[in-house]
């Protein structure tokens, strides 16, 4: 039996040059290191090569160095904040095969798209950033204590690393979208003055984010905060409290974070504080979410507010009744609307994205958070990301159509800043139809919208 | 606002009173609710009688012979008839010339039936009833030849009647108690019975039977149905008199709809003003006022009301009187008129008689003080919206909901803005009926609601955003949102100074990611004049671009918007496929696509957009080149320096 291997993470560091200036001194520069048992000269070398790659580089491009392809790694480079870099290197999938009866490694470059890990790193950063703010931010209130970033670093990643999947990652990470909740015009509207009601009657609720299932319906937040912490909601928060929900049984726990039982005025419960650029940079505050049925409330509150269980006994009075409401009218619009079924046509299948919204919708994955898995082939799914790089590359509205071995065509078009991808399973179609489909699909689909073909 | 004077009073007098000479022994007045007209018979009318009314044709002076003491007194609608009773069972009558001189021979008619004549109502121009002891007796008279035509007639023993002649609806009581009510309608000449009803009496010890008296019954039309509206003394002082409503059906027998819970006894009398009750109390000198269209608690057979606010005395009322020395007639004095006085007699609807000062006047309700004498802001806002004539006292208080230090939480506000819209949904709802049936058919009735609608709002409520720098954004954006929520639920097409109002609040204050997510949702709804907004802002906020043409796009009527948006950004080809992708291709004009290609100075973009055009002109006319009349001479000489005379389309010639 040949061995086969995919792509995993090999090892995920942070160095700040600064720190380690002097010869003899390089460990200095190591921010976190991954894996830890690493010893000390494998670091420091680890390092001191991406390092020079990146210094190398900087001559002859204005633009950072952001990967280096060997023949069985791959490494990916972020300057995230001015002197920290963070580096990630993923190994390359490989199947082991023989030919005139000599075994051999294939190792398959293609299948890792520096566009899909690139954005893994870049959310790595993100994510860290939501719940601790900015690597400067914590030094400055350390007073410059490196110790402390380590420390946070360390605490954050070693935990975060080992829910990464790089396996499943795809083009859907790249875009690192919001999938929006369709809605009419009148609930939405109802939600928005729910919302305004309640940041009137609570004013240390500063910024709330309503969403249903596992789509946003409205955020007070600024596009890229709410952007993390969809991600970070629909990845890790809900999945996990869906897990507690289902193996709990008894009465469904309305805060997901906070108070566990109102009843009891001493434990306030998990309460994580994430940290937010809205109004200001950094400002630091506690992620109190609430769920009734389906729809989810998050609302942010200063730290510098007193949060005790009492605010959240008064929160609930007013939220249980309302949300309650508002769920059950959402769900009632969806059953009527979900009446037809809305893929008639199982021949296609699509994502799209808006970079201006960062509205994502797909149905090439079987649920929105990945863990289905996608219901075209792997390589047709690389393809997609491909097409995706170079679009993104010409910095051009384009087209292209590419039909595969295997009988699928493919394409990937991008107008204005909306991006939509197709894959059509159809035997014996030539290019005339799949255009005419493609055509009749944007006509469908993206009526409402100013999408040129 | 409520400190002044005037601030304590919601009812108050009308300011011009009709003046009469006041009841004396020489003097009788006769009041005649129909035509609003008071008889002064001065010694049984031979000293002149004098008639005073609403307006200046209604008065009228004139002699009659003394016959005998004048029983009743009342004018034909028209005013060419004079009918007066002097005798039990006979009427006379004297015709009028239109300049109200009375003709000098008076003609007599007697009632058919063996009883007295309880009393008469002219139910029509010509036409006329007697109420006897006996029963109804319906005629027409012709005047000028001074005869009577019987219409119908019908036997009953009645105790007493009311006439309601706005509507022509006579109540006959009959019955031992008298608390059996027949309502009579009189409408183009014809008379209908419907069903009769008893009143239900308290229960009384014996042996004082309980009886219905007619001072203690009205009919009114209150928000556009007519109620017989009894006043219900109670069986001892301990407990309030009450006053029971019963709404007359179309169909049916008169059912107890509501009750009014006074909490108090003694005497009373009873207005209609403004669709609401008003009650009168004479021991304490106050009045209260009903509205049933606030919430009362049901018991399932009626509703039960509490007064809206709480008992309050009429607005002292002063009267400038001449000095006692009549001849002097110049100086006149300040007479403050006693109230709730003995000498008072009140007539339906809103009447108040004084008979020995010799006033009459109508009754008005005062909405100014109401707004802070009724703090719950959903209440005061039901009850302004029934009121005839509230609309700016509305729109104050709509506007101090919003201003800073007095602000009204947003539930409140957002129940405010439904109860306006229902309203202004109703009217548009009827403007769209009447437009469609274009029948003349009383649009007073819907126009003489308070409509409060989206201009007003804009113009006097959310104005205060303006005068009031210190209201929060936060709070202008969520009171604006609940507006358009409103209207949104009623289905009310919003209209556009709405959207850019929200659209400047969120500009001024960076909430583009608010607006981008409202735009999303079409909250704020698809316009030209929005789009044009939104492209306006791009340079803040490039997304603004993209819903720009989203926006434009879904409009469908803007291609030639969406054409020059491309051009301006130089965007040919996607503006060239546009044209395509709409088939407008033949219609744009060459020489605006031409101009933006050579103002990208693209060189081969210019080529391209060229070889598009001669391209459209070979289709169109069989020939590529362009013709005078598309001014593109500039163009093609362009085309030929950088490209050569070659390079041009050929001409093909047919041969």
């Amino acid at each position: 039996m040949a061995s086969k291997g995919s792509a995993g993470l090999l090892n995920f560091f942070i160095f700040n040059s600064k720190y380690g200036a002097r010869e003899g001194e390089e460990e200095k520069k190591v921010m976190f290191y991954f894996p830890e048992e690493a010893d000390i000269d494998t670091k420091v070398k680890n390092i001191g090569l991406a390092e020079a790659i990146v210094q190398f580089t900087s001559t002859f491009s204005d633009l950072p160095c952001q990967s280096m392809h060997t023949q069985k790694s791959r490494q990916l480079y972020l300057e995230p904040e001015p002197g920290f870099w963070m580096a990630m290197t993923v190994s390359l999938p490989y199947k082991e095969k023989t030919k005139d009866g000599q075994p051999y490694v294939e190792y398959r470059e293609d299948d890792v798209q520096d566009s899909v890990f690139a954005a893994v790193l870049d959310f790595a950063y993100r994510m860290f950033k939501l719940f601790n703010g900015t690597f400067e931010h914590i030094l400055q209130r350390a007073d410059g204590d490196v110790e402390t970033l380590k420390q946070r670093l360390g605490h954050f990643y070693n935990k975060y690393l080992l829910t990464l999947k790089l396996s499943q990652c795809d083009l859907l990470d790249v875009f690192n979208g919001i999938h929006f909740l369709p809605l009419d015009k009148n609930t939405y509207l109802r939600i928005q003055c729910f919302i305004n009601q309640l940041e009137a009657a609570f004013p240390t609720v500063k910024y709330t984010a309503f969403l249903y299932n596992d789509k946003l319906v409205w955020s007070g937040l600024e596009q890229e905060d709410m952007r993390t912490m969809y991600l970070y909601l629909t990845t890790s928060l809900f999945p996990s409290y869906n897990l507690q929900e289902h193996q709990g049984g008894s009465q469904p726990r309305r805060f997901m974070t906070g108070p566990p039982d109102l009843s009891d005025d001493k434990a306030i419960g998990k309460l994580p504080r994430v940290f937010v650029s809205t109004d200001t940079e950094n400002e630091e505050c506690y992620l109190l979410v609430y769920r009734a049925m389906s729809a989810t409330i998050c609302m942010l509150i200063n730290v510098k507010c007193q949060l005790n269980v009492q605010l959240c006994r008064k929160l609930d009075a007013m939220l249980a009744p309302q949300m309650t409401k508002l769920a059950s009218d959402i769900k009632e619009q969806h059953y009527q609307r979900a009446a037809p079924p809305s893929t008639t046509d199982p021949m296609f299948k699509y994502i799209y994205f808006n970079h201006m919204n960062l509205a994502q919708q797909t149905t090439v994955h079987l649920d929105l958070q990945k863990r289905a898995g996608i219901n075209i082939p792997q390589e047709i799914m690389r393809l997609l990301g491909d097409i995706n790089a170079d679009l993104t590359r010409s910095n051009h509205d384009g087209e292209t159509i590419v039909k595969t071995t295997s009988d699928f065509w493919v394409v990937g078009k991008k107008s204005d800043s909306r991006e939509f991808y197709v894959v059509i399973n159809q035997k014996n179609a030539n290019l005339i139809e799949i255009n005419e489909e493609v055509k009749r699909l944007c006509t469908s689909h993206l009526n409402s919208v100013f999408f040129l073909d | 606002m409520a400190s002044g004077e005037d601030g304590q009073y919601y009812v108050e007098l009308c300011k011009n009173p009709i003046r009469f000479e006041p009841v004396s022994k020489a003097n009788n007045v006769f009041f005649d609710d129909a035509n609003k007209q008071v008889f002064a018979v001065r010694a049984r009318g031979a000293m002149g009688v004098v008639v005073k009314g609403p307006d200046e044709k209604s008065v009228a002076t004139f002699r009659t012979d003394d016959k005998g003491d004048v029983v009743s007194i009342k004018f034909s609608p028209d005013k060419r008839v004079l009918a007066i009773q002097r005798m039990p069972r006979t009427v006379e009558y004297v015709n009028f010339n239109s300049d109200m001189t009375s003709e000098q021979q008076e003609y007599s008619h007697s009632c058919k039936g063996k009883a007295d004549i309880l009393g008469f109502v002219w139910t029509g121009v010509n036409e006329l009833v007697y109420i006897t002891g006996k029963g109804l007796e319906h005629y027409q008279l012709q005047p000028d030849k001074r005869t009577f035509k019987s219409l119908k007639s019908f036997s009953l023993d009645i105790k007493w009647y009311f006439w309601l002649s706005n509507s022509g609806f006579l109540l006959l009581s009959s019955g031992s108690a008298g608390n059996t009510l027949h309502p009579v309608q009189f409408k183009m000449g014809m008379m209908t019975r419907l069903p009769k009803f008893e009143v239900d009496l308290p229960a009384v010890p014996r042996p004082n039977k309980a009886q219905l008296h007619d001072r203690d019954v009205i009919m009114a039309i209150i928000y556009e149905y007519l109620y017989v509206i009894v006043l219900r003394h109670p069986p001892n002082a301990a407990q309030g008199a009450e006053i029971v409503m019963y709404q007359v059906q179309k169909e049916g027998a008169a059912r107890k709809t509501d009750v009014l819970r006074l909490d108090m006894s003694g005497r009373f009398a009873i207005n209609v003003v403004d669709n609401l009750v008003m009650v009168h109390h004479q021991a304490s000198k106050t009045s209260v006022i009903f509205d049933i269209k606030l919430d009362g608690k049901f018991d399932g057979y009626a509703r039960y009301h509490y007064p809206v606010m709480s008992p309050l005395p009429i607005k002292p009322f002063k009267l400038l009187l001449p000095s006692v020395n009549m001849q002097a007639g110049t100086d006149k004095t300040e007479f403050t008129c006693d109230l709730y006085s003995a000498n008072w007699v009140v007539f339906q609807p809103d009447i108040v008689i004084d008979a020995k000062l010799g006033c009459l006047w109508t009754l008005r309700l005062n909405l100014v003080p109401i707004v802070t004498m009724l703090p719950d802001k959903v209440k005061l806002i039901q009850f302004l919206l029934n009121r005839g004539e509230s609309k700016s006292v509305l729109l104050s208080v709509c506007r101090d909901m919003l201003i800073p230090g007095q602000q009204t939480s947003l539930p409140v506000i957002s129940q405010v803005y439904d109860m306006l819209n229902q309203v202004y949904k109703a009217y548009l709802e009827t403007e769209a009926h009447m437009m469609s049936v274009e029948s003349s058919a009383s649009p007073a009735a819907s126009r003489s609601k308070v409509i409060i609608d989206q201009s007003d709002m804009f113009t006097h409520v959310f104005a205060v955003f303006e005068e009031h720098k210190d209201v929060p954004y936060k709070f202008m954006v969520a009171v604006l949102i609940e507006y358009i929520r409103s209207l949104n639920q009623f289905v009310i097409p919003v209209q556009h100074f709405l959207y850019e109002l929200i659209i400047n609040i969120l500009v001024h204050n960076n909430c583009f990611y608010q607006l981008h997510q409202f735009l999303q949702y079409h909250v704020l709804g698809d316009s030209k004049p929005l789009a044009c907004l939104m492209l306006s802002l791009e340079s803040v906020y490039p997304p603004a671009h993209q819903l720009a043409l989203d926006m434009l796009k879904r409009l469908q009527t803007a291609n030639e918007e969406i054409i020059e948006v491309l051009l301006s950004k130089h965007q040919l080809l996607p503006a060239l496929r546009f044209i395509r992708s709409v088939g407008i291709v033949d219609m744009v004009s060459s020489r605006k696509f031409l101009e933006a290609a050579q103002n990208t100075e693209d060189d081969l973009l210019f080529y391209t957009v060229f070889k598009f055009f001669e391209q459209r002109n070979q289709r169109l006319r069989g020939n590529p080149r362009f013709q005078p009349g598309e001014h593109c001479e500039e163009y093609m000489k362009k085309f030929e320096a950088l490209f050569g005379a070659e390079a041009f389309m050929q001409v093909q010639v047919n041969m």
